[in-house]
């Protein structure tokens, strides 16, 4: 709970540095706060239970991916200087609302009440709508912005809906109340109604199919920094907040639940990775593959007994791949109208480290073995397969060997082809420090999967 | 010491290689690759004085996996081949320069260092990964250093990776089940659990399907003769000499013992493939034009024949496809050393562009043809050893397998000598052919010790497996 309070609090100080011409120590104060408050979090001094009249549900699983976020948090924080370089005067609105996306982050999945993960998907939601019309002289990004907000809310409204009927049929928002009489006493058949509005609304967030029509077009027209966001922190925290309501709210899950959920996995994955394969801009490439991404972190919801443990460390190795890759697209495309791939040709000779690293984390990614995307698919493929879902598992290997061909269109690219002109190696410092503290990272889960894997065991 | 140590070694001497720098980066990879020799040699040793060098601890706990590495016959075989061949393939580049020589030594030491480690490993877990690291290193070294043109190349080295990584990852799916059968992934475990006979097809055919990519077996060799045209010839040398042997191997080691009930129920239809893949080898090797696409085609002739050897099942089947691995790969980095060589001198790869070598460089051609001699199996070489052997355990299936699989020998003759003789003798054309340096000449001379050595005397090698492969042969028939 003390965490929630503290990152908020966090937020309004860096908007207040504003005030007090503090813009060059914004970035690193708020790294360091956002570190003091992870540290807090994983202390003993974090109490788990419930507060605030059981708004807040705190457990070891809210405190594992809370702690996810605030590290994801403080990588994409990190970046900010650099990036927001141009516009520095706008430093403090930026790092601010990222802060208090994480906020919204951390209600997503330490909620108690469904109020109160309401407010939290707005928080996100509200966040990622200004951030992705953040530059506003730039027409893509106005239409991203647009784009977004609408789809964005007929999502929240829908999702709002489905809590309406919950409260129809339960007469309560209070997670435990909802869950004592889903378990015990009868109940409306709108119930399932409300879940069915619920999980819709969740998936639309997630970006699956065939709710993922805005994905590539805003993450394309966004700020590359906030399809960063988007694509890291915001995928994680939907799939981590709907793996909540769906244990906490949905009593027995009925064939043709696991049957939606199979098809929607299924078709996540063929649609991501097809499409991917087409694609020529290295944002939309990486919207595709998050949607293929998402497909397979949906296959935890089948096997919801003791899967926690898989979706962390899947999100975890997800999410450092995808920040080291990121701040390598942030470079690369700095000052480009477009992301076409052709701008990466000749990278791996003039930039050998930083080429080195993205190919580590887009192997990683392909699920090659040692790096922790691989781990990542083990674990998951082999509950899938106790679960007895073989079919499901064929789909997913299937669609790995397709995803290669399309992270390999980087990887050729920047081996094999020739650039047109130099391109000067002046890597911001920092962009590399994040590169290579993700990849590290990144080898270390592979190293050492139980680190995380057991966290939640 | 245990094993693991050459593994240590061998991840050592990458990083070292490429912080060597451009200019000692080939010296330093040598003598990390010799330090693994002297280590195989010091295992091999322990191992003859009854020592176990065995390692194991516990990686995962949950999932329970091990970091398990295993010394057997088998594996230290392997483990010979591999490190005594990667310091002939290093040694052998030494006349070649290079760009950013310091990546591509460290890599071939990386993929060396994967190659021992899918040999050694008792854990599925830990093999899978070895498995597919290897794969990376080649990868890079035939797509940045190949030949050829670069769109061609990409599109070849890219259908290659997929190929095999498909194919592997419907191993992974097989190891998944099993895991959940045995509870973990060691070897041992493995072996012990029993399964239905349709269990066993669908494991069967799972690791049928990355071992047929990796080896390769007919329909699903279509990768292979690009691929190592494209590949720079350390990159062939690596595919051919040590890579393939890996898929190889892992029929002997993990397929056959796991799945026998399937391995025997289909034991026609996989020998049948792999017979297939022989004659289609030698035939289509008849028409090339192109000197390392036809050794491709030969190689490919050669270890379908291994296959059908390890699918017939028996003792001798799996003695035979062990020799002949070690004899094959031998051999084969000898041919591709040759092609090499002459590469060297008149920049091109077409046999029509050679011919009248012999006149100007006696020696090299007397040695070629000891090597080219050896490959289609005259008596006095290794190779006659292995298969003779081979397909003395096809007759023992069927008298028909031998008889179409011996063909290979008779067509093999028909296009090495044919190659041979547009290659090396014939008129003096207006290219020089400089004289075969000593470098050069020390490969072939190792070589060919090697071949002639362990033709007339196969008892150390022999000695070493047999052990290992009697224990497989009552594990393929335990029931």
């Amino acid at each position: 709970m003390n965490t929630l309070i503290a990152i908020s609090g966090l937020g309004i100080l860096s908007l207040l540095a504003e005030i007090f011409n503090g813009r060059k120590a914004i970035v690193p104060i708020t790294i360091i706060g956002l570190l003091a408050i992870l540290g807090y979090n994983i202390s003993p001094y974090n109490h788990l239970g419930t507060f605030y009249n059981n708004m807040m549900f705190v457990d070891k699983f809210s405190v594992a991916f809370t702690s996810l976020f605030i590290v994801v948090t403080i990588f994409l924080i990190a970046l900010s200087h650099e990036f927001y370089k141009e516009q520095a005067t706008k430093i403090s609105d930026y790092v601010a609302i990222k802060v208090f996306l994480l906020a919204g982050a951390v209600a997503m999945v330490s909620f108690g009440n469904l109020s109160m993960f309401f407010l939290g998907i707005e928080v996100l939601s509200i966040s990622l709508y200004v951030l992705a019309a953040s530059n506003r002289l730039n027409l893509r990004s106005n239409e991203a912005g647009m784009k977004y907000f609408l789809m964005g809310s007929f999502a929240s409204g829908i999702i709002l809906f489905g809590i309406c009927l919950l409260y129809g049929a339960t007469g309560s928002f209070d997670l435990m109340n909802m869950y004592q009489i889903t378990h015990s006493v009868n109940y409306p058949q709108w119930y399932y109604i409300g879940i069915i509005f619920l999980v819709i609304g969740m998936l639309f967030k997630i970006a699956t199919v065939p709710f993922h029509f805005w994905a590539p077009d805003v993450y394309e027209g966004s700020p590359a920094l906030t399809t960063a966001t988007m694509s890291t922190l915001a995928k994680i925290v939907a799939m981590a907040a709907l793996y909540k309501i769906s244990i906490l709210l949905i009593p027995t899950q009925t064939y043709s639940f696991q049957m939606i959920i199979v098809c929607v996995a299924i078709a996540s994955m063929i649609v991501g990775n097809i499409m991917a394969l087409r694609q020529n801009n290295v944002k939309r490439m990486f919207a595709f593959s998050g949607i293929s991404h998402a497909g397979f972190m949906l296959m935890v919801l089948l096997i919801l007994n003791n899967s926690a443990g898989v979706l962390l460390y899947y999100a975890t190795a997800y999410a450092v791949a995808g920040i080291a890759f990121f701040a390598v697209v942030l470079y690369v495309t700095k000052g480009k109208d477009n992301e076409t791939i052709d701008l990466f040709n000749g990278f791996g000779k003039t930039h050998p480290l930083l080429a080195a690293v993205l190919t580590a984390s887009l192997l990683s990614m392909a699920g090659i073995p040692i790096l922790s995307g691989f781990f990542a698919k083990f674990f998951l493929l082999n509950q899938v397969l106790l679960s007895g879902w073989t079919v499901l598992v064929i789909v997913a290997i299937i669609s790995s060997i397709i995803s290669v061909g399309y992270y390999f269109k980087i990887i050729l690219a920047m081996y094999t082809k020739d650039s047109e002109k130099d391109l000067p190696n002046n890597i911001p410092f920092i962009y590399q420090v994040v590169a290579i503290l993700a990849l590290v990272i990144n080898i270390g889960l592979g190293l050492y999967p139980s680190i995380v894997y057991n966290l939640l065991g | 010491m245990n094993v693991s140590f050459i593994l240590i070694l061998l991840l050592f001497g990458t990083f070292a290689t490429y912080l060597a720098g451009d200019k000692f980066a080939k010296t330093v990879a040598l003598f990390f690759s010799l330090a693994s020799v002297a280590g195989s040699i010091f295992i091999l040793n322990q191992h003859n004085a009854g020592i176990d060098e065995s390692f194991m601890i516990n990686w995962i706990s949950n999932p329970n996996i091990y970091i398990a590495l295993k010394v057997d016959g088998l594996s230290l075989a392997m483990l010979l081949l591999t490190t005594v061949l990667t310091s002939l393939i290093l040694f052998s580049s030494f006349g070649n320069n290079y760009n950013n020589s310091k990546s591509f030594y460290a890599l071939v030491l990386f993929m060396s260092f994967a190659m021992v480690g899918t040999f050694l490993s008792a854990d599925a877990f830990l093999y899978y990964i070895f498995w597919e690291l290897a794969l990376i290193p080649i990868y890079f070294i035939a797509l940045i250093w190949g030949n050829g043109d670069a769109d061609e190349r990409k599109r070849a080295i890219v259908k290659f990776f997929i190929y095999t990584l498909a194919g592997s990852l419907f191993m992974l799916v097989a190891f998944i089940y099993l895991f959940q059968k045995a509870g973990s992934l060691l070897i041992g475990d493995l072996y012990a659990i029993r399964l239905t006979e349709n269990e066993q097809f669908w494991i069967f055919a799972a690791f049928f399907l990355a071992y047929a990519i990796k080896i390769p077996i007919f329909p699903f060799h279509t990768w292979q003769a690009n691929t190592y045209q494209m590949s720079p010839s350390v990159g062939t040398m690596l595919l051919s000499g040590i890579m393939l042997k890996m898929g190889l191997y892992s029929v002997i080691r993990w397929q056959l013992p796991i799945a026998p009930l399937a391995a025997k129920t289909y034991m026609d239809i996989f020998i049948l493939l792999s017979v297939i893949g022989v004659v289609y080898g030698s035939i289509v090797a008849l028409k090339q034009r192109n000197l390392k696409k036809l050794l491709a085609y030969s190689s490919l002739a050669h270890v379908g024949l291994i296959a059908a050897g390890a699918y017939s099942l028996s003792f001798d089947g799996l003695r035979g496809a062990v020799l002949q691995m070690i004899a094959h790969g031998f051999v084969v980095v000898g041919l591709f050393f040759a092609a090499e060589i002459i590469e060297r001198r008149f920049q091109t790869q077409e046999i029509s562009e050679m011919g009248g070598i012999r006149i100007q460089d006696n020696k090299f051609a007397s040695m070629f043809m000891i090597v080219m001699l050896a490959s289609v199996a005259l008596p006095s070489t290794f190779n006659f050893i292995g298969e003779f052997t081979l397909l003395y355990s096809l007759y023992n299936v069927n008298i028909w397998f031998a008889v179409i699989a011996g063909t290979t020998i008779i067509l093999g003759a028909v296009y090495m000598l044919k190659m041979f003789q547009h290659v090396m003798l014939g008129e003096q054309t207006d290219k020089v052919f400089k004289g075969i340096t000593i470098q050069e000449s020390v490969v072939f001379v190792i070589i060919i010790a090697v071949l002639l050595f362990f033709g007339l005397y196969p008892k150390p090698i022999n000695d070493l497996i047999t052990p290992a492969l009697q224990d497989i042969v009552t594990k393929i028939n335990k029931l």
